[in-house]
């Protein structure tokens, strides 16, 4: 059976420190099939692949590759081995074309030849239906060309068994479709694959059989066709979740933010924001749809004060005094100040919405260090909110005062939305708050948000789960290019409607 | 099973799980400290053929060998710990100070010019005086790079850097205005010979220059102040919190610019108060090698100590006493004073090199963990 396996992971362990990421785990991937690894954050899915890659060292165990055992020392050891790994972030020269971005780093003798190279590109591009030139620049190219860029490079250097690390949650559902298609060319054509994702009618989609693992532990395997969403959750969680989000209906809406012909440039001048307008109600949560950089986070940003607007309104209206302020032109310290209570939870958790090295209190403190007459730092507040959030969002950190910086993904957000939450806002923006987090903490953030609508609160999340933006929001803003391509209702609306919308503007142009 | 086509690693650096505690963190710390030691011991062996253990009482007795020695190092300590003091705000805001140097020029020279100038002043009202001058300057000096940088968002490094030249050039000028006596090309010591008016007298003694207590009350009081600044303040949360990342700073509401417009205007005073010191507590004189590559050396203090201005003591002392102590192997042995500079380098080497011990471990092949 062992040269039916394209690889094969025996009793392998990895540890951190006094921290166990994977725990004597045994893995097989066959010849030719697409093997789908599942699991919550932290269970160990990117450290065990990580170490098929190159990137760590297992501390024990044998890794075999068409049953053959090897050492996987360094990120070459696994190209001589055929394992490539297309990584969750891309690694491209922007100002490259995709070809020079693929040859990169590729040892040689002589006098290196771009054009046989970019020959070899286009012809693997045929093969599996790939939609990039060899010499499109890299600044020129969707997200979805990007990563095509980045599977054809390990293509390129020879891969046949290929680890792709959560590929789809840049991409729109159409991009997925085209994706998973390729996938299923690369199958045919004798590549093993290996696919990492928490989108779970992406794993029933595209895989022939799901390894899932929990808590550093293999669960175990079973063949996609005998499974369905409920069970692998229960398998991954270790118990029954329901996976239902509860969507009561708005209470009482009321305009709370009216946006009028918001533009925005970048510092390259480059038109970020083109003529936005649309109204965020309080009690209800209001999606906010769009292919990735469409404008989402430059939205949110110019209503906390933080992005230069160029033009336009953002009348806010103060539910306790009635009055009506526009926040262009105010940076956060005066919007504060005006008596807006709004919170933010941004998109880059650690650049901005949190100090990193700091723990939980120093992080508290974050929203909380003006208050007092005093030069010196209240201390005992920020503690107590810090305990407080601590124990009933379950978070994991050997206490208040340990670095955000090393909690896990799932728990730095924790910290994050529990303290934006607790400054009791009028109205509360997410950004991408569920991304890279697992199903039971998404969960606990929906509830979060949802509970916060039925304080009257006005919410706003960027998404970018189609699936989840149409189970959780009431109404759907979608972007497309800077602009509103359309202000939807989330209870009757498909998602190929919104997927057409969020890339009608591209069409045209 | 079947053999390996290729061997395990011999060692991998591996990061380590969870924060190591400050006494074992300093502990490791100190054992690289022994460990340069023993570096060191067999260099000089090895390079000179000299016993070590001589070579380092040698240098204790440098630093330690009588009271007058004793007092000389203790101030040049303190003058460097002020230094230091005065650039931990600065970089702890990652804020390159480099100018240090400038910094302390102009303090010192503004001490010079009011000892000169305004000598008919009573005693104690020319001291304060001569502060407040040395600190304005200082801090004008830190002033004009953050203001550029604030408006302009140009390079503090290379800014705070060409402010040293600037100082460097005003001091020869008012050196050449000046001499004492003409032709030496020095301002000699100022007021020596009058009445010693603007020098900072003994603390336990009448006259100057047998105890420097009152250097070590100032300087300690400044690192105080600067101990509670930056971990009790709203200011030092602010400083903090830009240290980590500005865009956090700006999401929090902190005014950035402004912040670093504040910042420096104190640091560059601090290190004009250490110009001060420089002028009125020790050389009484000034020139440009006042300051002497101390702005530099000062920045390493304030790293290793990482910003932590109580820390910063056993540093400064630590730089000073091996200052001392190769300048004095260099007379007693015959030696140049590059031997001693290499010692110093090694003990630094192994200072920061321990660092890496704090954060990551190594693991080596076959050695499997508990």
């Amino acid at each position: 059976m062992e040269s039916n396996c394209a690889i094969k992971m025996e009793k392998i362990t990895k540890r951190f420190g006094s921290v166990t990421a994977n725990d004597g785990i045994d893995l097989e991937l066959r010849e030719g099939e697409i093997l789908s690894l599942l699991g919550e954050n932290g269970s160990g899915k990117t450290t065990l692949m990580n170490m098929l890659s190159g990137i760590y060292y297992p501390d024990e165990g044998q890794i075999y590759v068409h049953g053959k055992p090897v050492q996987i020392a360094s990120p070459k050891d696994a190209f001589a081995n055929g394992i490539g790994m297309i990584h969750q972030h891309f690694k491209l020269v922007d100002v490259f074309t995709a070809t020079e971005n693929i040859v990169l780093g590729l040892e040689g003798e002589g006098k290196f030849d771009l054009k046989k190279a970019g020959k070899k590109v286009e012809e693997i591009c045929k093969r599996y239906g790939f939609d990039i030139k060899p010499d499109q620049k890299v600044y020129d190219m969707s997200v979805s060309q990007k990563q095509t860029v980045e599977i054809v490079k390990v293509l390129y250097r020879g891969a046949d068994i290929l680890i792709l690390d959560e590929p789809t949650a840049v991409l729109t559902p159409q991009e997925t479709d085209k994706l998973f298609a390729i996938m299923r060319n690369m199958k045919a054509d004798g590549k093993s694959l290996i696919i990492i994702t928490h989108k779970l009618h992406e794993v029933l989609d595209v895989s022939d059989r799901v390894a899932i693992l929990r808590k550093g532990k293999y669960i175990g395997d079973v063949a996609t066709k005998d499974a369905d969403q409920q069970s692998l959750t229960d398998m991954m969680v270790g118990r029954s979740v329901s996976l239902n989000i509860d969507r009561p209906d708005p209470v009482d809406p009321r305009p709370r933010v009216v946006i009028h012909g918001l533009t925005a440039y970048d510092d390259l001048g480059v038109k970020r924001l083109d003529n936005v307008s649309f109204t965020i109600n309080s009690g209800e949560i209001l999606g906010v749809a769009g292919v990735a950089g469409s404008g989402q986070k430059e939205l949110l940003e110019t209503i906390a004060g933080l992005y230069p607007v160029a033009s336009g309104t953002i009348v806010y209206n103060d539910p306790k005094t009635g009055k009506q302020v526009d926040l262009v032109g105010m940076d956060p310290m005066a919007i504060r100040k005006a008596g807006v209570a709004a919170s933010f939870v941004p998109e880059d958790r650690l650049g901005m919405g949190l100090v990193s090295t700091m723990g939980m209190t120093g992080n508290m403190m974050l929203r909380s260090w003006r208050h007092g007459h005093s030069p010196f730092v209240e201390r005992k507040e920020p503690e107590h909110l810090a305990q407080e959030i601590w124990h009933e969002l379950e978070v994991v950190t050997p206490s208040t005062s340990f670095p955000v910086r090393r909690m896990s993904g799932g728990n730095v957000q924790k910290v994050l939305v529990g303290r934006e939450i607790a400054q009791s806002p009028s109205l509360l923006m997410t950004a991408y708050a569920v991304r890279g987090l697992d199903i039971n903490t998404s969960y606990t953030i929906y509830n979060l948000l949802t509970k916060e609508k039925m304080k009257g609160t006005a919410v706003v999340y960027v998404g970018e789960d189609l699936d989840v933006l149409l189970e959780l929001c009431d109404r759907i803003v979608v972007l497309c290019g800077g602009q509103v391509s359309g202000v939807v209702d989330a209870r009757t609306i498909t998602k190929e409607e919104v997927g057409l919308l969020m890339t009608q503007h591209r069409k045209e142009a | 099973m079947a053999k390996n086509t290729k061997k395990e690693p011999l060692f991998r650096m591996s990061k380590r799980g969870e924060v190591m505690p400050g006494w074992k963190a300093w502990g490791t710390r100190f054992i690289g400290f022994l460990l340069s030691l023993v570096v060191s011991a067999v260099v000089i062996f090895a390079i000179t053929g000299l016993n070590p253990i001589e070579v380092f009482a040698k240098m204790g007795e440098g630093a330690f060998g009588s009271a007058k020695k004793s007092w000389v190092t203790v101030r040049d300590a303190m003058t460097m710990l002020c230094i230091a003091v005065g650039l931990a705000p600065a970089f702890k805001m990652r804020f390159w100070n480099i100018g240090a140097e400038g910094q302390i020029l102009v303090g010192g020279l503004a001490s010079a010019a009011c000892m000169i100038y305004l000598k008919s002043l009573p005693g104690l009202v020319l001291i304060i005086v001569m502060m407040i001058t040395s600190l304005i300057a200082g801090g004008l000096w830190g002033l004009l790079p953050a203001v550029f940088k604030a408006k302009w968002n140009t390079n503090e490094t290379l800014f705070t850097l060409m402010m040293n030249y600037i100082a460097i050039q005003l001091t020869s000028f008012f050196v050449a205005q000046w001499e004492n006596p003409p032709g030496s090309n020095s301002v000699g010591v100022i007021n020596g010979r009058t009445g010693n008016q603007g020098w900072l007298p003994n603390l336990f003694s009448s006259g100057f220059n047998k105890d420097f207590g009152w250097n070590v009350i100032i300087v300690l009081a400044v690192t105080l102040f600067m101990y509670l600044y930056l971990n009790k303040s709203k200011h030092g949360y602010e400083i903090s919190v830009i240290g980590d990342s500005q865009r956090t700073a700006r999401y929090a509401g902190i005014r950035v610019n402004y912040a670093f417009v504040r910042t420096m205007v104190l640091s560059g005073a601090i290190c004009g108060l250490a110009g001060f010191v420089a002028v009125s507590g020790s050389s009484h004189t000034i020139s440009t090698s006042t300051a002497g590559g101390r702005g530099f050396t000062a920045i390493i203090v304030a790293w290793l100590a990482q910003f932590n201005s109580i820390v910063m003591i056993i540093f400064s002392f630590l730089l000073v006493v091996l200052q001392k102590g190769a300048q004095q192997i260099a007379t007693s042995f015959g030696l140049n004073k590059y031997i001693s500079e290499m010692i110093t380098g090694i003990i630094l080497f192994f200072l920061l090199g321990s660092e890496f011990f704090v954060n990551y471990k190594l693991r080596f092949r076959g050695r499997k963990e508990k």
